[in-house]
């Protein structure tokens, strides 16, 4: 059998990926009113450039980036801008939006602009056209993509890697999109390719890695991949490389050659509570209620997840809109949550750091945790280089909430600094 | 759609779990050291049921009560105590009095388990520190030996069990020798065979190299036990004693009889492997594996006593978290190992 590339550490969850993995994306029907978020990525919210009764397109920009960590909105469906207020957001907290009642009878057509033309454009404008589009990374981080592009002048960029891994259990949107959009896939990387200048990375190759979590981390990635270790808060440009997730450029290759914009996205609904499971092809802004009735959900539905089970959010209200980072919902039943096991003290099992795909010690950073020690979790014990995949208490037989504790202390850390 | 009024669970990620639990690991370790206690009641008869009862009792009837006296929820459920008692058992000769079993396990649990906070916070092995106090309040008792297989050990009990507590132990007379002893002082070598099926003189669980190895690989096959501890023990104590053979094949015994006679195995199997104490790093482990391999040939080849385990268990417990501390790994993107990047 051949070796395939991997990391050191990780584990091995279950993957429940056989529901949906078989079922083609499938075209999602619009919701009665759209509540489009217009902070859906990392950065500052777009500018609206409508008003509140306009008639809108299907496609059309309805906001503008401000300034550069900041992407174009477009329109989710031809309608009428409703409202301009405050939606919910996922972290429970209200940012800026429009809400969108699509026209029911409208043949939802999408508008076309400006294209960009792959052999007349430079990177230059192959990076604004991308902010333009709307495009963040589709992978959950919601990153704008044009700035991962901006590459300094002192660093040089020869690898661009797609991140297909898609290593969270349950979902299958990466998977379908390389199955259903691979020419798409092929445009995005020419696009990608001289927007970084890393035209010296063809052809093209595809490796293939071993099933394990969490390795579409992009640090555990570009090891398996290239051998190459991220530097301790760092980006992958450091060690020249650019990683972007596969459907964000099988999303630059659709887009971009008719000049279009961001106005769905292909997202996987599964779950035991789950009775239509499938990979849908959702409007932005469709609110996750209208999402789960359509879908259907069985009675005794007890949490919900945005995103894989891993790292994923619990959603403690239904009324949130699915945005470009959103790239599934898992809906369990009430009987199968995590929560209420019994808590032991730790017995030094070793089982974490045996996961810990950092190298971390998790058992000791847990500990300190609890004597509220955090100088010494980030000063002795690295705590800032945990990106909270949960290998650890995945596998913590103790059942200590360690990243929840993790993050806790994160938390604390940035406040210590805010403060003088 | 009454479904989507429900309240929803919120908690943190991850949330799925692997299914591990503390008392499943504790209660397949208590699994595995079965066969190793049915075999000593073979070879000993009742006084080594006895003894394996009364230590078991003696250390979760001690735990259970100083949660109640202390107001806390009892821990006896974490099946760790039960691993505790019957690992303390059997490092006991077998006609050991009763009365001593007891308090050698009540001490074990309350000194070295309890006070230091319970499970995950012991820094040494509660069964040894109960044996080690044993060892030093009742050195005459710990080590008289009754020989292994006697015709009548399922009828009578030995006349020293049933001792009244502070009395002095009355022996008839049939007390053996274990083979660690009588190569010291007299020089003679037990048959390996005998040594590796446990039939020879010594504590309840000296004897049965067989089954403890069998219950160990049961352990490391299911990831519940490091099998670093136990594989660095015995290539140093192997290593070291073929050296010491090699210069002086009459006074120092060759790596076989010192691999499976006195407590070594069941230390290096069921003790130092005893997860609290020892270190959580592969590295680490190897550094204590070969740190109790050096330190029981000192005490063996060297030391007054004829056997050392137990000593170099408890002072490796004691070096574990300092090794730790000093092995740590090289963190993922960071240029050195330990300390701040």
């Amino acid at each position: 059998m051949a070796r395939f590339a991997t990391f050191a550490h990780g584990i091995h969850p279950p993957q429940y990926k056989a529901d949906t993995c078989g079922l083609p994306i499938r075209q999602f029907p619009f919701a009665p009113v759209l509540a489009v978020p217009l902070l859906q990525h990392t950065g500052k919210p777009a500018l609206p450039v409508v008003r509140e009764g306009q008639e809108v397109v299907r496609g059309q920009c309805i906001a503008r980036p401000d300034g550069n960590m900041s992407v174009a909105m477009h329109a989710p469906a031809s309608g009428v801008v409703e409202r301009i207020a405050l939606v919910p957001g996922i972290a429970g907290r209200m940012v800026p939006g429009v809400y969108l009642r699509p026209h029911p009878g409208s043949t939802q057509e999408t508008a076309t602009g400006t294209p960009c033309d792959l052999v007349t454009a430079s990177s230059a404008d192959i990076i604004a056209a991308i902010q333009q589009a709307g495009i963040v990374g589709l992978g959950g981080a919601a990153f704008p993509t044009h700035v991962k592009l901006q590459v300094p002048a002192d660093k040089r960029v020869d690898t661009l890697v797609l991140n297909g891994v898609e290593c969270e259990p349950w979902l299958t949107t990466d998977h379908r999109m390389m199955l259903e959009q691979p020419a798409d896939i092929i445009t995005g990387i020419r696009y990608l390719l001289k927007a970084c200048g890393a035209e010296r990375a063809m052809p093209v190759s595809v490796g293939v890695m071993q099933v394990k979590y969490p390795q579409g981390a992009e640090k555990m990635l570009v090891k398996a991949l290239l051998g190459r270790e991220i530097p301790s808060g760092g980006l992958p440009l450091a060690v020249g490389v650019v990683v972007i997730n596969v459907a964000t450029a099988a999303e630059i290759g659709r887009l971009l050659p008719h000049g279009q914009g961001i106005q769905e996205r292909v997202i996987t609904i599964t779950g035991p509570a789950i009775e239509k499971k499938g990979n849908y092809r959702i409007p932005i802004g469709t609110p996750l209620r209208f999402a789960l009735e359509t879908v259907g959900v069985t009675p005794d539905v007890g949490q919900v997840f945005l995103g894989g089970p891993m790292m994923g959010q619990s959603l403690p209200s239904l009324d949130i809109p699915i945005t470009k980072g959103t790239s599934g919902f898992v809906a369990y039943r009430g009987e199968e949550l995590t929560g209420g096991r019994r808590e032991y003290p730790c017995i030094h099992c070793g089982y974490c750091v045996d996961a810990c795909p950092l190298f971390l010690n998790p058992s000791k950073l847990g500990l300190l945790a609890l004597n509220g020690d955090i100088d010494t979790m980030a000063q002795d014990y690295h705590l800032r280089d945990c990106f909270e995949c949960g290998a650890c208490s995945y596998v913590c037989p103790a059942h200590i909430p360690l990243v929840q504790r993790f993050r806790a202390a994160k938390v604390q850390l940035r406040k210590r600094k805010s403060s003088p | 759609m009454t479904a989507l009024r429900k309240t929803l669970a919120i908690e943190s990620s991850p949330h799925l779990a692997s299914g591990a639990s503390v008392d499943i690991i504790m209660r397949n370790v208590v699994y595995a050291l079965l066969p190793v206690c049915a075999f000593a009641v073979y070879v000993f008869g009742l006084a080594a049921l006895l003894c394996l009862l009364v230590a078991l009792c003696a250390c979760v009837l001690t735990e259970h009560g100083l949660c109640r006296v202390t107001g806390r929820p009892s821990t006896v459920g974490d099946w760790s105590v039960v691993i505790t008692g019957l690992l303390y058992g059997l490092t006991l000769p077998p006609g050991l009095p009763l009365w001593m079993v007891a308090c050698g396990g009540a001490i074990g649990v309350a000194l070295a388990k309890f006070l230091f906070g319970g499970l995950g916070y012991n820094a040494f092995n509660p069964a040894l520190v109960g044996r080690a106090f044993l060892q030093a309040a009742f050195p005459g008792a710990m080590t008289t030996w009754h020989p292994a297989l006697a015709p009548d050990r399922f009828a009578t009990l030995p006349s020293s069990t049933l001792t009244f507590p502070f009395a002095r132990p009355e022996y008839d007379g049939l007390t053996a020798a274990t083979p660690l002893a009588q190569m010291k002082f007299d020089q003679v070598a037990t048959p390996v065979p005998d040594l590796l099926l446990g039939f020879t003189g010594g504590s309840l669980g000296e004897t049965g190299a067989v089954l403890i190895l069998l219950g160990g690989a049961w352990l490391v096959a299911r990831r519940m036990m490091n099998w670093r501890i136990p594989a660095a023990i015995f290539a140093t104590v192997a290593l070291f004693s073929t050296a010491c053979h090699w210069l002086d094949p009459g006074r120092y015994p060759g790596a076989v009889f010192m691999l499976l006679s006195g407590g070594l195995m069941l230390g290096a199997v069921f003790m130092a492997t005893d997860m609290v104490a020892s270190p959580i790093t592969h590295a680490g482990a190897v550094i204590y594996g070969v740190l109790i391999g050096v330190l029981v040939m000192v005490i063996r080849l060297w030391g007054g006593m004829p056997e050392g385990m137990m000593y170099a268990i408890l002072l490796a417990n004691a070096v574990s978290p300092h090794i730790d501390q000093l092995l740590r790994p090289r963190v993922f993107g960071s240029r050195r190992r330990g300390g701040t990047a």
